[in-house]
């Protein structure tokens, strides 16, 4: 009989609730093994190409669902390797919503005044600053002066980036070349390494069981480095704590596919998914108007021109983040960049017969792309998406040999998220178009229903077993030993970009995972320090490397 | 003949030559085909690929149902779809990729939309070349976009990034490290 191997902790994925939870409890002592579904690359591999195969599509995942696609991360480091690192607070109502459950939806113990020691440390370790005007991107600035020229305000986001080192080459989705982005790969990550965390990039976990031992088996495939769709092997592993934190769209799909072993999983399992309430319009500016009205130049002739020249988001205008206005209809309106490809196709022109996503006023629109001005809708969303039959393996079925794929999660936005976007949509519309600034239009949702970047919620913390599948500790209902820290816990949308509190919440959880992990004998302390910052991305070991290789030639 | 006229109805461009059929000649300058979308759709990691001759069956057969309900006359000199002018396209394009009158998606529409998905992303980011290579030959999406040029070592940076002033009031309750209370 072949033996199994065995781990005190074995965390799911190594985004930010799988590094924040990995680092922890290495740096207790406990023997931590992370199994992560992407690839791992360095910082040399995060390449500015758009190719098919290049890190575009390495890293990154777009799941189309019924009525909600989700983009994500797929590698070691997760969405922190892909986001734009925009790092606000959630706003103290955010945390004394109801949704439409008829009571608070956060954990009693949650407030923002008990989150921000939390957050703080995340700063820390993330060095999270706040951009000056001077870093301002011409994008985020040209936006600050339409919300100025409205009579609204605008805020320069605080970023975890060093805009020392930045470009502003926009190509962060791709990964960052320069070191510039605080990503996971330079923080949580290596400092997990360095007290013996074992990280094992394209292992993707299937489902739990239950072990001999009384903790959990995990089941994974591995999968071929260069077509995600080969799977080269499959494996096992017994821990004594299971940390999940695949990311909202996978972690639910894992639980589900776990339940005919496991036993029946709390109803909130793959419920009240939050698409963060997220929503684009897309502008055409009219450069002589930016130019007159605003009085903005660049000094090089140009108004404006200059969509592809950034670092994602740096400004967002937060007047209707007031909490004495009724839920669903508070959101952000932060500027984005969105990479050509999927950040064009659901643009949408003014054609003859109405806003068109393609043919000839699509065409002109792209001709006018220097001009772009997209701006992002975070709102409060109503906890729609509800996770159908878990596909096969992984959370989609794959479609292409990266990125592309086809996961089960439906989504009907309720009239209380369709108010909201439409409220959003006209307050755009109000500030771009004032006085012939702009063309600005919603992008379709016809084509593919809603979209998100910042998935929630699909199997969350509360105090209300029947509407929340976690308890205020992150633990699985009725299933001890099994941890959530990733987006998935979050309760519902947050009306700003969500990793700053995904975090500081995957930090809060951390004693909860320690004690338990104590009273089944694993011998780790507490109070890990801030984990110290490098200056380069961790690169991957050699024996990752060539396990990598040989897994690729396997399948070739 | 038929993925070049569904491409074109896309990203419509400039026809090749004098009697071009796939090409329908609906907007100025190189649209998707000149771009590469069939080079792009004929790339297996799209995944799309062993399935395109399942798509030009479907769609001419689309088109045939569409010509009958809407009594158009048969030109058997191209393929059914090729044979539709670029209005009709559009309107099956629509059909196809957006809902049906009673509000329903397309039972094919999933299909329909990663088509079109390819088909755009040949245009706009020439996703069947390295991009450098792409801008160098004079990619006609990218061109078109003014898709900006890289550094000699083939990355983005750009030195101005910022009009380097303040261009609004902030929110008056916001805190020191920059977020809301």
């Amino acid at each position: 009989m072949t033996s199994v191997e065995q781990t005190d902790i074995l965390v799911v994925g190594s985004g930010f609730g799988g590094a924040i939870a990995a680092y922890h409890l290495a740096a207790g002592g406990a023997r931590v093994v992370v199994l992560e579904r992407g690839p791992w690359l360095s910082t040399d591999e995060f390449e500015h190409d758009f190719i098919l195969g290049s890190s575009s599509t390495r890293i990154f995942e777009f799941v189309a669902g019924d009525g909600m696609s989700v983009l994500g991360g797929n590698c070691v480091g997760g969405g922190s390797v892909v986001y734009f690192a925009t790092m606000p607070r959630a706003p103290r109502f955010v945390f004394e919503r109801h949704g439409s459950i008829g009571r608070r939806m956060w954990p009693a113990a949650i407030t923002r005044d008990t989150l921000d020691p939390w957050y703080d440390r995340v700063c820390e370790a993330l060095q999270v600053s706040l951009q000056s005007w001077d870093e301002v991107t011409y994008e985020g600035g040209l936006w600050a002066a339409c919300c100025n020229h409205a009579g609204r305000t605008a805020n320069p986001l605080p970023v975890a980036i060093d805009t020392a080192k930045c470009t502003n080459c926009n190509w962060m989705m791709a990964g960052c070349r320069f070191d510039a982005k605080q990503s996971l790969l330079l923080n949580y990550l290596p400092a997990a390494v360095a007290h013996g965390a074992e990280i094992r990039p394209l292992h993707e976990v299937q489902r739990l069981s239950k072990s001999p031992g009384g903790g959990y088996r995990v089941h994974y495939n591995v999968i071929d480095d260069e077509d995600y769709r080969i799977h080269t092997g499959s494996g096992e592993i017994d821990a004594k704590i299971v940390v999940l934190a695949a990311g909202t769209a996978a972690t639910p799909v894992i639980l589900q596919r776990s339940e005919p072993e496991l036993g029946t999983m709390p109803h909130g399992v793959g419920r009240y998914f939050s698409g963060n309430g997220e929503r684009l319009n897309t502008a055409v500016m009219n450069e002589e108007r930016v130019r007159e009205v605003l009085g903005l130049h660049r000094g090089d002739g140009q108004a404006y021109q200059a969509v592809q020249i950034g670092r994602g988001p740096s400004v967002a205008s937060w007047d209707r983040l007031d909490p004495a206005l009724p839920e669903f209809s508070r959101f952000s309106l932060e500027q984005l960049y969105f990479p050509p490809g999927l950040g064009t196709i659901l643009a949408q022109a003014p054609g003859a017969a109405g806003p068109e996503w393609f043919g000839p006023a699509k065409k002109e629109m792209l001709r006018h792309w220097q001009s772009w001005l997209t701006i992002f809708i975070m709102s409060e969303d109503d906890n729609e998406g509800v996770f159908g039959p878990p596909p096969p393996t992984g959370n989609a079925v794959r479609i292409s040999q990266q990125m592309l794929g086809q996961g089960p999660l439906r989504y009907r936005p309720t009239a209380n998220t369709l108010r909201g976007w439409a409220e959003a949509d006209e307050q755009i519309r109000d500030i771009l178009e004032r006085d012939g600034l702009a063309k600005v239009l919603p992008w379709t949702s016809d084509v593919v229903g809603a979209y998100t970047v910042h998935p929630l919620a699909s199997c969350r913390i509360g105090d209300d077993p029947a509407t929340s599948a976690l308890d205020d500790r992150h633990e699985l209902r009725n299933h001890p030993g099994i941890f959530v820290t990733d987006g998935s816990a979050v309760p519902g949308a947050l009306t700003v970009n969500p990793a700053m509190t995904i975090a500081a919440l995957a930090e809060r959880a951390i004693p909860g995972i320690v004690a338990a992990a104590q009273q089944r004998d694993i011998r780790v302390r507490p109070g890990a320090p801030v984990p110290a910052s490098t200056s380069s991305a961790m690169p991957a070991p050699a024996r990752v490397l060539a396990g990598q290789a040989t897994a690729a030639r396997r399948a070739s | 003949m038929t993925l070049e006229a569904f491409a074109d109805t896309l990203v419509p461009g400039e026809q090749r030559f004098p009697g071009d059929r796939a090409i329908a000649g609906a907007a100025p300058g190189p649209g998707a085909v000149a771009a590469g979308a069939i080079e792009l759709l004929e790339t297996p990691a799209t995944g799309v690929t062993d399935g395109l001759d399942n798509y030009v069956q479907a769609l001419n057969a689309h088109a045939v149902a569409y010509a009958t309900e809407h009594g158009l006359g048969q030109d058997a000199s191209v393929p059914p779809f090729v044979a539709l002018s670029f209005a009709d396209r559009t309107t099956l394009v629509k059909t196809l990729t957006g809902k049906t009158p009673a509000g329903l998606d397309h039972p094919e529409k999933d299909l329909w939309v990663l088509l079109a998905l390819f088909c755009f992303m040949a245009f706009d980011t020439a996703a069947h070349m390295h991009t450098v290579d792409a801008i160098a030959s004079g990619h006609p999406g990218l061109a078109t976009m003014k898709f900006a040029k890289p550094d000699a070592d083939g990355l983005w940076r750009f030195a101005d990034y910022s009009y380097r002033r303040p261009l609004a009031r902030i929110h008056p309750d916001t805190i020191p490290s920059g977020s809301l209370p």
